[in-house]
């Protein structure tokens, strides 16, 4: 006698108890500490908190471990969790002029004010599986230079805009929309916009960033600068009439300088692709200042033709969250729809087979 | 190194502003019935795609004294019904019951009760693709202006290219509907033997999308029509076998594959409603109906 | 013929910034009346068919418009619900690309049918059979209903398109090179079906083309173009005839060479 499938709680409980056994693993070997992964795997951490949106290297840390090395998994919990935490003010733009600078480089000047910095790269590295990774050998310490303290290191974009031959970065006052609090609405302005690509999949636009090179929405770039460092994030205290610091963050920041364009109102000159991602994050940043610029294909009177300056298209599945939620339900039971098409399946056959038997040789012939 | 600081939540997991913005779109989409209001979704701790609207507009609605049931494929056992029943007893420890007649909330996904739904009772459903039109143009923009201008001419392109493919309307589930003789609604993935259930139903019907960030309703007594045409009129499918627990027939069924011999046999997809009539004394036949297996148990016999 | 123009056209200018894609155009079109545009490629006259039939925004001057109620608005005073409807009953757009006006994913008569529905007919049997009646209009064998436009050779998709505009009855159709995306033999029997429809349903149409063969057989009033401007107005025959215009002459004796 059949008997309804029962006991789904006690699968559930069973098969979270197997895989919180599967993710600690030979219990004789020792426990990651969350210190070992934001130390040692410091770029999945910084990933885990871009595509997370919530700059707090511990909680990630702990999210990587949790979700045994599943990034994607990781940033659905810092997001999960993100999302329930208050909002107390806004912060104020981070100045990245101001960067303690680690790593800066530009592709399009030899040498630049403040001069270049390679800094902790893997840019030169050859790609050799190196022995010493299976154990535990000494490392030497940093060389480390002296800090000019009145170095200046303006943004390349910044001189090229000095002698107007790049677009204008338009200050603005407007407070930045939020679309963790608010629906998109499409067309959407470049503040959403940005904020999409930065929470959006490193993958994916790492993806549509090449396609933009090869052809598909060409926007003919030079990386500017590409500058990684902590920036200070500074809150306005009303009752204080003042700027207060309340902490550092790393970030990756990108300037792409792009196709130039001119009209009967303004002369030639270049434009702008923008990147700018927690921690250090060079791919994603520079990936993320084609897609920025590939998507102002309006502003400037290109034609849409490529995926990449597709709006909707690109807003809509870069973030991975969404896409592996959705594409994992399709193993969540669809017996009720199956079951209609496989009705409607059997009657179609059925009323073939009589529309064959019911045919003479000869029509059926031509 | 500092210890983290760990969270503690909100009753029914959302903070109450969240709610409120959530509330306020459901009162909106209520006011337009089947109008795809959109809200600020939120990051739930279940996937995209699993419930994470129907999830919302559940939290936002419930209160301590409700109680609430979670169906997935018409059964409260399954695996994500039983999730989300367990997340909203964990965070707002509410009642829970299988009982549809019990309920106060139902949560559902891809099914409505056999039951007739009653007045106050409120059945939200989880939808995956709230717009209608999707399949039949992609972009957002341009679904929006044919909603406004009720330009639903391509639903019925869609309708007559199943009938001219297959001799019939070949869509069996997330059957478009027209609500109150204005907009074109998806049902969410209900089989169409549903749908006529959502016509002038007295509950109050929440759909509630989080990936795609939109919340829909019908108030109770709303007029909901399944699109068809004059000579292709709209029909549910019928099962020709009885249940075989509760011998109940007119109901929507699971099909059971019994051996690897062709054994078949139908039970109600709807678990309480077949488990009601169980202990009303109605009892099926309980045996294979179709296939090899039936032969061999009738030579038993 | 009726005595008031079905729609005219006053000092219509499209600028795009600085450039002028057609300036200073003025013009009636009467019912039952083929007006062709003519000029070559760069002279405006897309341009300008893209202006009268609201697909794209004009820059400034006036287009009116009869309605079946005898109302006689500006296009700009109607809403875009007053706009799209129009569109999908009162007039007709003929895309040069069959692919442009076509659903390519669904069958012929599902694109014949499309309009009525989106009218509210809602009886299958009597779309498929005004499909397939207007499918043998246009000389498409009816037994090709179910078929796919993706199937049909370049002649039939245009001629599958011609139906699919006028199954509604359409007053006003616009004409973006019928015929230039098709071999010169399947040209004429395109050309002939046209010019039979065209009188059989008294339509006014608008045709662009830079084919003036075409607009010889086609209109009864032609309007030459150059540099986005109206060089030269006047019934087609006393055009061709008789142009008085020097790059009237031009175009026309270029045609007489071939």
């Amino acid at each position: 006698m059949y008997v309804a499938v029962k006991g789904g709680e006690t699968a559930i409980s069973n098969a979270h108890r197997l895989m919180a056994d599967r993710r600690r693993g030979d219990r004789n070997v020792p426990a990651l500490s969350v210190e070992q992964i934001v130390n040692q795997l410091s770029l999945g951490v910084d990933r885990v908190m871009a595509e997370g949106s919530l700059y707090d290297p511990e909680l990630a840390a702990m999210a990587v471990r949790q979700a045994r090395g599943d990034l994607i998994e990781a940033i659905f919990l810092l997001r999960a969790y993100r999302t329930t935490l208050p909002r107390f003010s806004n912060a104020l733009p981070i100045d990245t002029n101001r960067m303690h600078i680690e790593r800066r480089v530009s592709a399009t000047f030899k040498d630049i004010p403040g001069g270049q910095l390679l800094g902790p790269t893997f840019d030169y590295t050859h790609r050799l599986i190196d022995p010493s990774m299976a154990g535990d050998e000494a490392v030497a310490d940093p060389v480390k230079r002296e800090r000019p303290t009145d170095e200046s290191c303006p943004r390349v974009t910044d001189l090229l805009d000095g002698q107007g031959l790049i677009e204008a970065d338009v200050p603005s006052n407007d407070d930045p929309g939020d679309l963790t609090r608010e629906a998109i609405a499409y067309p959407v302005g470049r503040d959403i916009r940005l904020q999409a690509l930065t929470r959006g999949d490193e993958g994916f636009l790492l993806a549509l960033g090449y396609s933009t090179q090869r052809g598909y929405g060409r926007t003919h770039p030079f990386v500017g600068e590409i500058r990684i460092g902590m920036v200070d994030v500074e809150v306005d205290v009303p009752e204080l009439g003042f700027a207060v610091c309340i902490g550092a963050i790393r970030v990756t920041e990108c300037q792409m300088v792009s196709q130039f364009k001119g009209s009967t109102d303004t002369p030639p000159r270049f434009t702008r692709g923008y990147g700018l991602v927690f921690g250090q994050s060079e791919r994603k940043a520079m990936a993320m200042s084609l897609v920025d610029r590939a998507l102002r294909s309006d502003e400037f009177n290109e034609q849409r033709l490529a995926p990449a300056q597709d709006e909707e298209f690109v807003l809509e599945h870069c973030d991975n969250v969404q896409a592996t939620g959705f594409v994992e339900h399709l193993k969540l039971p669809h017996y009720v729809d199956f079951q209609a098409e496989l009705e409607l399946l059997r009657t179609l056959r059925r009323e073939a087979e009589i529309a064959s038997a019911d045919t003479p040789m000869s029509e059926a012939a031509e | 190194m500092k210890k983290p600081s760990l969270p503690a939540y909100n009753f029914a997991y959302l903070d109450e502003q969240t709610k409120r913005m959530i509330r306020r779109a459901i009162l909106k989409a209520i006011a337009i019935p089947g109008y795809q209001v959109p809200f600020a979704s939120r990051e739930m701790p279940m996937p995209y795609g699993w419930g994470t609207g129907g999830v919302q507009v559940t939290a936002s609605i419930l209160g301590p004294d409700d109680v609430l049931k979670v169906i997935d494929q018409g059964a409260d056992d399954t695996t994500n019904a039983v999730s989300i029943r367990d997340f909203f007893a964990k965070v707002a420890d509410v009642a829970t019951t299988t009982r549809t007649t019990d309920a106060t909330i139902i949560q559902t996904r891809h099914r409505i009760p056999e039951t007739p739904l009653t007045q106050g009772q409120i059945i939200v459903y989880q939808v995956p693709i709230p717009e209608p039109l999707r399949f039949l143009e992609p972009r957002e923009t341009e679904t929006r202006v044919m909603h406004a201008l009720e330009e639903y001419g391509l639903v019925h392109v869609k309708l007559y290219e199943d009938i001219a493919q297959h001799g019939h309307i070949a869509t069996t589930y997330a059957y478009p509907v027209k609500v109150e003789g204005r907009y074109v609604m998806d049902p969410s993935p209900i089989p169409k033997f549903d749908n006529p259930k959502m016509h002038r139903s007295p509950a109050l019907q929440l759909f509630g999308a989080g990936r795609e960030k939109r919340i829909y309703a019908l108030p109770p007594f709303t007029n909901v029509i399944s699109l068809d045409f004059e000579d292709h009129p709209f029909k549910v499918q019928r099962f020709e076998s009885r249940c075989a627990l509760c011998d109940a027939q007119d109901v929507y069924m699971d099909e059971v594959i019994t051996d690897d011999r062709g054994g078949r046999m139908f039970v109600c997809s709807d678990t309480d409603h077949c488990e009601t009539r169980r202990s009303e004394g109605y009892q099926g036949a309980g045996l294979p109906q179709h296939g090899a297996a039936k032969a061999d148990w009738e030579a038993a016999q | 013929m009726n005595s008031d123009p079905i729609l005219s056209v006053r000092k219509l200018e499209k600028r795009y910034g600085n450039f002028i894609g057609c300036t200073d155009i003025s013009f009636d079109v009467w019912p039952g009346e083929v007006v062709a545009i003519v000029g070559e490629s760069g002279s405006g006259k897309t341009t300008l068919l893209n202006c009268i039939s609201t697909r794209m925004e004009r820059s400034s001057g006036e287009i009116r418009y009869r309605m079946r109620d005898r109302r006689y608005p500006d296009l700009a005073e109607l809403s875009e619900a007053e706009l799209r409807f129009l569109m999908r009953t009162d007039w007709g757009f003929v895309h040069q690309n069959p692919a442009d006006g076509l659903r390519m994913q669904v069958s012929a008569g599902a694109n014949v049918g499309e309009r009525l529905m989106a009218i509210g007919d809602r009886n299958y049997g009597e779309i498929r059979r005004r499909a397939s009646d207007w499918l043998e209009r246009v000389e498409i064998a009816a037994t090709r209903i179910d078929d796919m436009p993706v199937s049909f050779s370049g002649g039939m998709r245009q001629r599958l398109q011609i139906a699919r505009n006028l199954v509604t009855h359409p007053r006003l159709i616009f004409m973006d090179e019928p015929t230039g995306g098709l071999d010169v033999s399947v040209q004429a029997r395109v050309l002939d079906l046209l010019r039979m429809l065209v009188s059989d349903l008294s339509l006014s149409v608008i045709i662009v083309t830079h084919d003036l063969a075409v607009a010889r057989l086609l209109s009864q009033r032609m309007i030459v173009m150059k540099s986005g401007r109206i060089v030269e107005q006047g019934l087609t025959d006393r055009v061709m005839d008789d142009p008085s215009h020097p790059y009237t002459q031009l175009l026309v004796a270029s045609i007489l060479e071939n």
